[in-house]
């Protein structure tokens, strides 16, 4: 069996990674301005959705891409309305998206394709990117040779994220909302208002990564097709400790997981549902392990009553 | 030249007159205090000077010019700083990510400038002697150097007038004073300051004007030379203070409490080192010292929350060493916790609640079925609260609700219904009124007449030296001298408590 255990296990599980890493990432900022945003899983699906079917309709991926985008801005949008506005529990407003997210999608494909599950095969896939030296080099080449647009993307997304977070202005006005938003209020800065930005961010992404689900790594949305990986991205975020860098490797382990359990089907004689589990088991020992040592963002989660 | 003038300024919050038209006139270039009991109006009119709440009614002048200012940002605009007594700071991020926070200077491409930043923030710290580190991040910083930058983040905005809200509240006296350094050298920079507070020698010591304010109303303004302790008290509170207590001569009787080589090491550093001490019926044993210095852990020891690595405790000839907190209570030793927040009730409970807190298990409170006697836990709580004062004397209300100075009494009641033999009372009145300490300190004196035994951990030295027989001063972990009521000399244990003998 261990001939699975190849450069291509690598390369497929940078591919998983991807949607974790959009998704993590947008977790990160809604977080960091102290917004909960359970509701990933949720926006994911409906970004992958939204993705399938406007490519499909219009016979281009781009256009599903940036409906994807916005759908899950808007989704967010819905849950900062709940959550920041109206001070709702974070969790319980994820959790109604969460909740919407399954039934949503198969009552609208059921009514444009008359299928609950599925909706039809895009004509075009987002592009394939070969950069063109590299793709030549044997180890190099399996390793970064080909991936889809969206995967460069997420990984540039990394070090561009630390830098808004950490060096400019609007970064440190986010931080300081999710860690006293009373004191940012004090100091001028507007708290509902980056906390919007901070959620609408975490839509963004998360709709980007369900959208790679669907019309990059796939081709069609299918029932469930985030299998949970907007909570795997929750996690993959705390075992980063809210931070770029250590999220990265936390959505990696998680992608490379993946990869390992869909080659390993069929190899080990193992029932095949253990298999899959393999990635979520691992969660669980991964989060056990690092619970209570981050540094959560003091105001995380908690609602905030703006003066005016 | 008067840097603010408050004119008639009145201000309701639903039912309550917060500022009835009162007038405040700060020179510029002084000290100007503003002293009142809890709830007197203090902080309001200085909130509404800041931008926080606007006036129903009465007009604001800078500096000779008629301003409006309808929230902070105008306030700072127009040369305003104010340092709340909560401090408004962010503990994961660095001194100069704090004081730039809204004001960040940017380059054109948006990106922090914090180099050019933490340049302009050394140079003030250096021009007032505030030693403040502008890379160190705020959670490392004591209390003392937390306040200064938020001294620091006012004078980053060019504030002419800094209002501080209770700022000797969370210092130490050796940082007090250090503060105090820090104030004067304001002033002489051109810096007009105002001070909420209201503890009066602070106010003798450290003001040049004074105003006194009670039930929103202004009641006195006057120059810090005409002032005395005695008046401002009498102005405060509103009738004649008793500055000096009641103390009636009591011969201390047989030992009650003694210790004997308490040790203790808490996360690897050793708290408490080889302390010995005798308490007698009657006797009120002081332990003065700067907090941190082992008095948590001795009171802890005692009341059954720390466990002894060596020592003996021994209470009424029977040794009561790593007793049950239960078990000593049941003992007849009150305990009178520091925080009276996180250990003395529960904000959410109701007064009647709180005041069973440690003897809700037993009759009357409890049936012998296990079911809580709800008829007893509120007529006792009726009866302790109009005996107390505790105002208002509800027994359902949320003791969260009422004033520090009302739970503190809140809680000596329950104390001292039990009829104690052995008292442990921390701080006593940390953030509470006159009024509160007065009868708090009185209370404590009765019941050195009913000759019971009183441990008083305090880090204020003029309530140890107005109450105690004898002090004990404590300096990391060990005791580092003793002195009498008689010889007691605030010098000497001052440098006792920083380690000088």
């Amino acid at each position: 069996m261990w001939e699975i255990l190849d450069l291509e296990l690598i390369a497929s599980g940078l591919r998983l990674s991807t949607p974790l890493i959009l998704a993590a990432l947008g977790g990160m900022f809604s977080e960091r301005a102290g917004v909960v945003n359970i509701a990933l899983d949720g926006i994911m699906i409906f970004g992958a959705f939204t993705g399938a079917v406007v490519a499909y309709e219009t016979a281009n991926p781009w256009y599903g891409l940036l409906a994807a985008m916005a759908l899950g801005g808007l989704v967010a949008h819905i849950h900062g309305i709940a959550s920041i506005r109206y001070q709702a529990d974070q969790v319980v407003s994820g959790t109604a998206i969460n909740l919407l997210a399954i039934g949503v999608p198969a009552v609208l494909s059921n009514a444009l394709y008359n299928s609950t599950t599925v909706t039809p095969n895009i004509q075009l896939m987002l592009p394939i990117i070969h950069i063109p030296i590299i793709s030549s080099i044997p180890i190099l080449g399996t390793l970064l040779g080909k991936y889809s647009i969206l995967v460069f993307f997420a990984f540039a997304m990394v070090p561009l994220s630390w830098f808004v977070i950490q060096k400019t202005s609007f970064g440190l006005r986010l931080r300081a909302v999710g860690e006293n938003p009373e004191a940012a209020e004090t100091a001028g800065i507007n708290v509902y208002l980056m906390r919007y930005y901070a959620v609408w961010i975490s839509g963004l992404l998360a709709g980007l990564g369900g959208a790679f689900l669907s019309i990059a790594h796939g081709s069609s949305y299918v029932n469930n097709i985030s299998a949970g990986r907007g909570f795997i991205a929750l996690a993959a975020l705390i075992f980063g400790r809210y931070t770029p860098k250590l999220t990265l490797v936390g959505c990696m382990i998680f992608g490379i997981a993946d990869a390992f359990q869909i080659r390993v089907q069929g190899v080990i004689p193992i029932p095949v549902q253990f298999i899959q589990m393999f990635p979520y088991v691992l969660t669980m020992i991964v989060l056990a392990g690092l619970m209570g040592r981050a540094h959560v963002p003091a105001a995380d989660g908690i609602p905030y009553a703006q003066a005016k | 030249m008067f840097a603010v003038r408050l004119k008639q300024i009145t201000k309701r919050f639903a039912q309550t007159l917060a500022n009835d038209a009162v007038d405040i006139n700060i020179r510029q270039e002084t000290i100007h205090a503003i002293i009142g009991e809890n709830g007197a109006g203090k902080t309001t009119i200085m909130e509404i000077l800041y931008g926080f709440y606007q006036a129903d009614a009465g007009e604001i002048e800078l500096f000779g010019e008629k301003k409006e200012i309808a929230n902070p940002q105008d306030a700072i605009d127009n040369g305003i700083g104010m340092v709340h007594q909560h401090f408004m700071l962010i503990p994961p991020m660095t001194v100069t990510e704090n004081i730039i926070l809204g004001l960040e200077p940017i380059s054109r491409s948006g990106i922090l400038q914090l180099v050019q930043a933490e340049e302009r923030i050394r140079t003030l710290s250096d021009e007032y002697g505030l030693e403040i580190d502008p890379q160190a991040k705020v959670e490392d910083l004591s209390v003392g150097l937390q306040q200064r930058v938020e001294i620091l983040k006012a004078l980053y905005r060019d504030a002419e007038i800094l209002i501080l809200d209770e700022p000797t509240a969370v210092l130490t006296p050796l940082e007090v004073k250090e503060f105090f350094q820090i104030l004067r050298r304001l002033k002489s920079q051109g810096k007009t300051i105002v001070i909420i507070t209201h503890k009066l020698e602070e106010v003798l010591e450290i003001s040049d004007d004074v105003t006194v304010m009670r039930n929103g109303k202004k009641v006195g303004e006057l120059p810090t030379k005409d002032a005395s302790a005695n008046i401002l008290a009498n102005m405060m509170v509103g009738r004649e203070v008793l500055f000096s207590l009641s103390k009636n001569d009591v011969t201390p009787g047989n030992t009650t409490l003694k210790v004997e080589n308490l040790s203790v090491t808490v996360n690897d550093k050793p708290r408490l080192k080889n302390v010995s001490f005798e308490l007698k019926e009657g006797e009120i044993l002081g332990i003065a010292g700067v907090e941190g210095n082992g008095q948590t852990e001795l009171v802890e020891i005692l009341t059954g929350l720390l466990k002894l690595d060596t020592g003996t405790v021994w209470y009424l000839g029977e040794d009561i060493t790593n007793l049950s907190a239960r078990k000593i209570r049941e003992k007849r030793i009150a305990h009178i916790p520091a925080d009276r927040k996180a250990h003395g009730f529960l904000s959410t409970y109701t007064n009647a609640e709180n005041q069973i807190l440690g003897f809700h298990y037993r009759e009357p409170f409890c049936r012998p079925n296990g079911f809580l006697n709800f008829p007893n836990i509120r007529e006792n709580a009726k009866n302790l609260l109009k005996k107390f004062d505790v105002r208002p004397p509800l027994p359902d209300l949320q003791t969260g609700t009422l004033s520090g100075g009302n739970q503190q009494k809140l809680i000596v009641a329950r104390e001292f219904s039990r009829h104690p033999r052995l008292l442990i009372i921390a701080q006593p009145t940390r953030g509470i009124d006159i009024g509160a300490i007065e009868f708090i300190h009185q209370q404590i004196l009765d019941l050195r007449t009913e000759k019971v035994a009183v441990l008083l951990i305090s880090a204020e030295l003029e309530e140890i030296r107005s109450l105690s027989d004898r002090t004990l001063v404590m300096f990391e972990g060990e005791i580092a001298g003793e002195v009498s009521a008689a010889t007691f000399d605030m010098e000497k244990v001052g440098m006792m408590m920083t380690g000088h003998r």
